[in-house]
């Protein structure tokens, strides 16, 4: 989660007042998030740079909704989630699931298969960017019901309920994506970061995705 | 505790929401199951990997188009 601005509750309020450049402020500082967020669920950039401008423009619209009882990022990505599962919903109507049905897998794929340790610590292996390359490309072979979870509890530490509500999804379904992600995730990082694993493996393409994600992750 | 139990309750644990009593079961059995330990601790590493990582910024034609479509929004209310 971004860095919270000090002077936030005064921004907002200014914004709210008309104030465009306290709201140029609030953009600016939030709009990489919004941007990866968008991209992490819709998975084209297209769609992403869209959602990136409709959650900005939607937040100003109706900024006199937003009551100040969460973090004002937490009611940005209420908005960038929304507008984003949109577009996913109308690339994906009539060629996959749907977010909120059941995934139908069995437990058989949750089963840990690459049971090797990691041996030296991925962070001291690999220089920034190539590890930021690997963690984008992982994310990005997951199905979206899994990305989608792991990337709001994980990366923008949304709670379980939090995830369930802007999702429409239960808890115990979250509970259990979050799970089946996580060790999906897992498993694709052990594969490239065994002890020994050929620079073929760990640099296996994924797409153009790929390309787009590796220019929006950086190690914090 | 088995393996299948570890897995089952691994997001729990992670999260440090696991009863006292699983807790000693768990740990009882990473005690002595070598593959289970790696699968908890590459998990967590998983996680941490993915917890520090923070966005780039915005390609220069998408900045530059969020900030043309605000300066039509924001102009227009403020006339």
């Amino acid at each position: 989660m971004p860095t919270h601005l000090a002077n936030e509750t005064e921004l907002v309020e200014a914004a709210r007042s008309g104030d465009a450049e306290a709201f140029t402020t609030l953009v600016n500082q939030y709009d990489r998030n919004i941007y990866r967020l968008a991209l992490n669920i819709t998975g084209n950039p297209e769609d992403a740079e869209d959602v990136l401008q409709e959650t900005f423009l939607k937040a100003y619209a109706h900024l006199s909704r937003f009551k100040g009882d969460s973090r004002f990022y937490t009611w940005l990505v209420r908005i960038g989630v929304n507008e984003a599962l949109m577009k996913l919903r109308k690339r994906k109507a009539d060629r996959t699931v749907s977010l909120d049905e059941p995934v139908e897998t069995g437990d058989e794929e949750s089963i840990p298969r690459e049971l090797a340790d990691w041996g030296e610590n991925p962070e001291q292996r690999y220089a920034r960017q190539e590890l930021q390359e690997i963690l984008a490309a992982a994310l990005s072979e997951l199905d979206p019901a899994f990305r989608i979870v792991v990337y709001l509890r994980d990366v923008e530490h949304l709670s379980t309920e939090e995830t369930a509500e802007v999702l429409g999804l239960s808890v115990p379904a979250v509970k259990s994506r979050l799970l089946r992600g996580r060790l999906k995730l897992r498993e694709s990082l052990a594969r490239r970061f065994r002890p020994g694993a050929p620079a073929a493996e760990r640099q296996k393409a994924s797409g153009k995705m790929r390309q787009w994600l590796n220019r929006i992750w950086k190690r914090g | 505790m088995d393996c299948g139990e570890i897995i089952r309750v691994l997001n729990e644990y992670l999260n440090g929401e696991l009863d006292a009593t699983l807790l000693a079961d768990l740990k009882e059995h990473l005690r002595k199951c070598e593959d289970c330990r790696v699968v908890v601790d590459t998990t967590r590493k998983t996680i941490d990997l993915y917890c520090n990582c923070e966005p780039l910024p915005l390609p220069a034609g998408v900045k530059q188009r969020l900030e043309a479509a605000l300066a039509r929004k924001l102009g227009g209310a403020r006339s």
